[in-house]
């Protein structure tokens, strides 16, 4: 396949909303276009976490090797889904296709592909759901909006749905609260029935389950990812930090996506948990089994998701922990909110999570037992616990990027610009159709941050670089923080794309810059090993 | 265009049975009694099997859409009704939702200019809707006069407000034409706005074509040919006492309306307005964001295979020990 | 978690809703049809009984021809109506209705009543004085 290599200026020359197909949807048959679908899932990784259908196999080529008997398999889950999930059943029925939500999403926003609305995306399976589930497309078929289950469409699910990040922004402005999210999730489900998913999603989910993380980091890996760490650490701050590993009796387990351990700007963000937690003295431990705070499995099916999930919670009986803190990330977030306590809990054997250095009771997490950074963190600058000099970080025009995971499945919109506030004296926020509860997705959420679907990231990322843009030529911003793995690795890529010179942070890294640390050495970098404002002719 | 002609075309044969059925065929037991008897059954215990059937499918997840700041430090301030931790907060969102059209009202519209993507406020979606939906209620309700005996002064109030402006003879109602007005718009909506007609069924225009013929013949039959309301109300007063009996002398175009409304009466509960009564079980928007305070309990939560720390250890064994990380088994 | 409490609450104000007109009749005051009556000594003076239009054109078109009336006299000053039939009258609810219809509460009420009608004749004219 030939490198994607269109211009911005080209992508965005392709979109008019004006513009819609001269057939009906119905009759306007899917274009596998290069560079917009991931590769497809490889045998092995199946077989290891005993999905059906294990076999390699390829979007792109015609035959798909599929059961012999797919269709009954799909209704079978159909059927078992509709009486499992009141979400998808009354989101079957009661969509009334005012279009609201059309011009919502990012992919049709950056694209102008009317089945990337919405609303069109999910009748791609509701007219499914119709002519097998309801009286009146039985009867009466196309003119009640039902259709057939063939080849085709199940083609079409496949690249529409794995063109949906579940960002939840259409549910945000759906008068009856739709939430595509739930649609793409059961559409998902059924695909990996018949072995249909991507090597992007199910390489991490195959590493995540024996390894415990996606990366498929071994336990003296993420020990020596750690140490090459605090090797720059030293070398920055003049302090040797010691964490500890699957350390038994520690009051808290610290849980972040393994993103953070591997590629830059993430790593930074890592730098930052271990400075912040050494400055505090925090009684914590990493550990290698439950390595990862991210669910790739979500992005499969509900029973994968719960089944790694589980390591969180054992890991923290097993560690006799009292409480877990969670690090900077998106959709991890919207697990550990909304169903990991639903799955593994109850999380008896933990402690209602108390800040061992403010006191603290985190009401707010009495159930589930586990606290974000941010609202930790944010507790700690409110109690004047940290020594600050945001002056750090002043080279830094900073913008904030909310995830959509933890603005629309959490609500967490405050504690990171808390925070930013505190420790960047430079901050300024995007137009706010842009954000917090509006906030746009990077794009290449939902396993989506492949590298052969390239198009479709920077379509679906449109959004978010637009709003960057404006900043960017409005304030002169540099630096786009977030709090999510994902973003930091896909919003940096964006970036390059739209808007060149604007970087990618996640919060804890501008923390450790401001951070001042007992008994460290006048800093003359920061964490990136750049000089500090001021330090540069040094 | 067949998508909006097969409906049109089932309104306007739908007018004809009717008509036909009346003048033609004398069927008005069939038109004034049965159907509507009908009619008010299927409706009634549709709508309550829909619910019910709705209802028997749990909330596994509590998965409410936030869209404003969670309950976290004290300090820092919750949006209680954009993102609700307990019930009675939770209350006030669908109180604004189901009131209000609270989600339709941020709606924006989203536009390509010279290469940079721009938002708007674009209200009118909301506007109209209001309008429609609250002037179908209102006419709705106003209806009672033809079916209890002792109006109540609630409906006189009511009366009183929808003919404020005192004009013409009878007085004019502000929701007739404001009913008529909104179904025309979002039938506008339809058709013009490109993105929109792309995804409308034959379902989107049928109750569409079937209100605006419901509130043209209504109109006509007050202001316009005249019927005889004093027969008609001992018609639909029979329907009430349980004592039908088709009192000589009505119009057919009253016949025609009862069996539009009849009509849309027996479609309700098949078809996509049973959003009226799914709006209010919408997991998204009336569960409390308290997923970290309360358990919420899946029914159908089962054990699953995991890989267990004791499987893991055994596999990384060597290298863990290597590492000098602590291992359970020496 | 079903909720089937609040469910069935819902489908409880939803039937209390649409089964209104059924039971408020049922516990309210007995409906009796109208009779209006024309049974008056005008009236019954009459030879021919015949209305200013004919019974039909009255019944569905009254409110029209008072209305024209009101605004044919206050506002052009113009006093005289001449019917379908030839005849003429004067434009007078006094003076021309009420005087065979001289039995408001047993003609006017019986319909405007059970219709539930209030029409704002009264506001201006004075309501004539009915012996029991």
């Amino acid at each position: 396949m030939a490198k994607f290599t269109k211009k911005p200026k080209d992508l965005i020359a392709d979109i008019d909303y004006s513009k819609t197909p001269s057939t009906d949807w119905m009759d306007t048959p899917v274009e596998f276009k290069e560079h917009t679908f991931c590769w497809g899932a490889k045998g092995k990784n199946l077989e290891i976490v005993g999905f059906p259908n294990a076999r390699d196999w390829s979007p792109a080529e015609e035959d798909w090797k599929l059961p012999h008997d797919w269709e009954n398999t799909v209704m079978d889950a159909i059927k078992d889904r509709l009486s499992k999930y009141r979400s998808f059943k009354l989101f079957m029925d009661i969509c009334v296709r005012c279009g609201a939500c059309a011009d919502k999403c990012h992919f049709y926003i950056g694209s102008g592909d009317p089945k990337n609305m919405p609303v069109l995306r999910a009748e791609l399976f509701r007219s499914i759901y119709r002519r097998y589930f309801t009286a009146p497309g039985r009867i009466f078929g196309r003119l009640a909006g039902a259709r057939e289950l063939t080849l085709q469409v199940l083609k079409e699910w496949w690249y529409y749905f794995y063109q949906c990040t579940e960002c939840r922004r259409c549910s945000v402005f759906c008068p009856y609260g739709i939430d595509t999210a739930e649609i793409t999730m059961m559409v998902r489900e059924f695909t990996n029935l018949l072995g249909l998913n991507t090597d992007w999603i199910s390489g991490p989910v195959a590493n995540c389950y024996i390894k415990g993380n996606h990366l498929g980091l071994e336990p003296h890996t993420i020990k020596s990812s750690i140490e090459f760490f605090l090797d720059d650490i030293e070398t920055i701050t003049g302090i040797r930090i010691e964490p500890s590993f699957n350390r038994k009796g520690a009051e808290i387990l610290f849980v972040t996506p393994s993103g953070d351990l591997f590629a830059d700007p993430g790593t930074y963000t890592c730098m930052g948990y271990l400075m912040l937690f050494h400055e505090l003295g925090l009684d914590y431990t990493w550990s290698t089994y439950a390595s990862e705070g991210g669910n790739f499995g979500f992005f499969t099916s509900n029973e994968m998701a719960k089944r790694l999930n589980y390591k969180i919670y054992a890991e923290a009986k097993r560690l006799g922990v009292k409480f877990i803190i969670g690090g900077e990330c998106g959709h991890m977030w919207r697990v550990i909110h909304q169903y990991m306590d639903t799955w593994n809990g109850p999380a008896d054997f933990l402690e209602v999570p108390k800040s061992p250095i403010t006191g603290t009771v985190f009401e707010n997490a009495k159930t589930t037992k586990m606290i974000h950074i941010t609202e930790f963190t944010a507790d700690l600058i409110r109690n004047n616990k940290l020594k600050l000099d945001p002056s750090r970080n002043d080279n830094l025009i900073v913008t904030y990027h909310d995830s959509c995971n933890t603005s629309r499945g959490m609500g967490l919109l405050e504690e990171p610009r808390y925070i930013i506030k505190n420790v960047c004296n430079h901050f300024y926020e995007m137009p706010e159709d842009t954000i917090r509860e509006k906030t746009f997705c990077c794009g290449s959420g939902t396993g989506l941050n492949a590298g052969e679907n390239m198009e479709l990231r920077m379509r679906g990322g449109l959004p978010r670089a637009m709003a960057v843009k404006y900043v960017k030529e409005k304030y002169g911003v540099n630096m786009l923080a977030n709090v999510c793995a994902i973003d930091r690795a896909t919003l940096s890529t964006l970036m390059d794309y739209y808007n060149p010179g604007v970087r990618v942070t996640g919060v804890h890294e501008l923390v450790a810059n401001a951070l001042v640390m007992k008994g460290e050495k006048p800093r003359e970098t920061n964490l990136r090993q750049e000089p500090l404002p001021g330090k540069e002719g040094a | 265009m067949m998508k909006m002609l097969v409906p049109l075309a089932a309104v306007i044969v739908l007018i004809i049975v009717s008509l036909a059925g009346v003048e033609a065929a004398g069927l008005e037991a069939v038109f004034g009694i049965v159907i509507p008897y009908l009619a008010f059954i299927i409706f009634v215990a549709g709508m309550i099997w829909r619910v019910i059937d709705w209802g028997k499918s749990p909330v596994p997840f509590r998965i409410p859409t936030t869209c404003g700041q969670q309950q976290s430090l004290p300090w820092i301030k919750q949006d209680k009704l954009e993102n609700p931790s307990t019930c009675t907060q939770t209350f006030a969102r669908m109180i604004l939702e189901v009131f209000f059209f609270r989600s339709l009202f941020r709606n924006l519209k989203t536009e390509l200019h010279d290469g940079k993507v721009v938002y708007g406020s674009d209200k009118w979606l909301w506007l109209f809707a209001i309008v429609f939906h609250y002037s179908f209620l209102v006419v709705f309700i106003r209806h009672i006069r033809f079916f209890v005996g002792d109006v109540p002064d609630v409906i006189h109030i009511l009366e009183a407000l929808d003919s404020f402006f005192q004009v013409g003879v009878p007085l004019v109602y502000i929701t007739g034409l404001t009913l008529t007005a909104g179904v025309l718009f979002l039938f506008l909506r339809r058709i013009v706005i490109p993105q929109v007609r792309y995804i409308s069924l034959p379902a989107d225009y049928f109750p569409l074509f079937l209100i605006f013929a419901i509130a043209i013949t209504g109109i006509l039959m007050r202001y316009f040919t005249k019927v005889d309301v004093v027969a008609v109300k001992n018609l639909t007063m029979g329907l009430v006492t349980l004592n039908p009996q088709i009192p000589q002398g009505i119009g057919s175009i009253f016949y025609v309306h009862l069996f539009l409304v009849c009509t849309l009466f027996i479609y309700f509960p098949f078809s996509k307005l049973v959003h009226m009564g799914g709006v209010f079980l919408s997991p998204t928007r009336n569960l409390a964001n308290n997923s970290r305070m309360e358990r919420h309990v899946n029914p159908w939560n089962y054990p699953v295979k995991v890989h267990s720390y004791e499987e893991y250890e055994h596999e990384f064994k060597d290298k863990m020990k290597k590492a000098g990380i602590p291992v359970e088994k020496e | 978690m079903y909720d089937s409490g609040k469910i069935i609450i819902g489908i409880g104000i939803f039937l209390l809703f649409v089964a209104f007109p059924f039971y408020y009749t049922a516990i309210g005051k007995p409906v009796v049809k109208p009779d209006p009556r024309i049974d008056t000594p005008a009236i019954q003076a009459m030879e021919k009984k015949q209305c200013v239009e004919s019974k039909n054109a009255m019944k569905t078109l009254h409110m029209q021809m008072l209305n024209d009336w009101r605004d044919a006299v206050v506002r052009d000053g113009q006093r005289f109506y001449v019917a379908t039939d030839g005849k003429t009258y004067n434009m007078s609810l006094q003076n021309t209705c009420m005087h065979c219809h001289s039995n408001k509460k047993k003609f006017c009420d019986e319909c405007h009543n059970y219709m539930a009608v209030k029409p704002y004749c009264w506001d201006c004219h004075i309501e004539p004085k009915e012996g029991a």
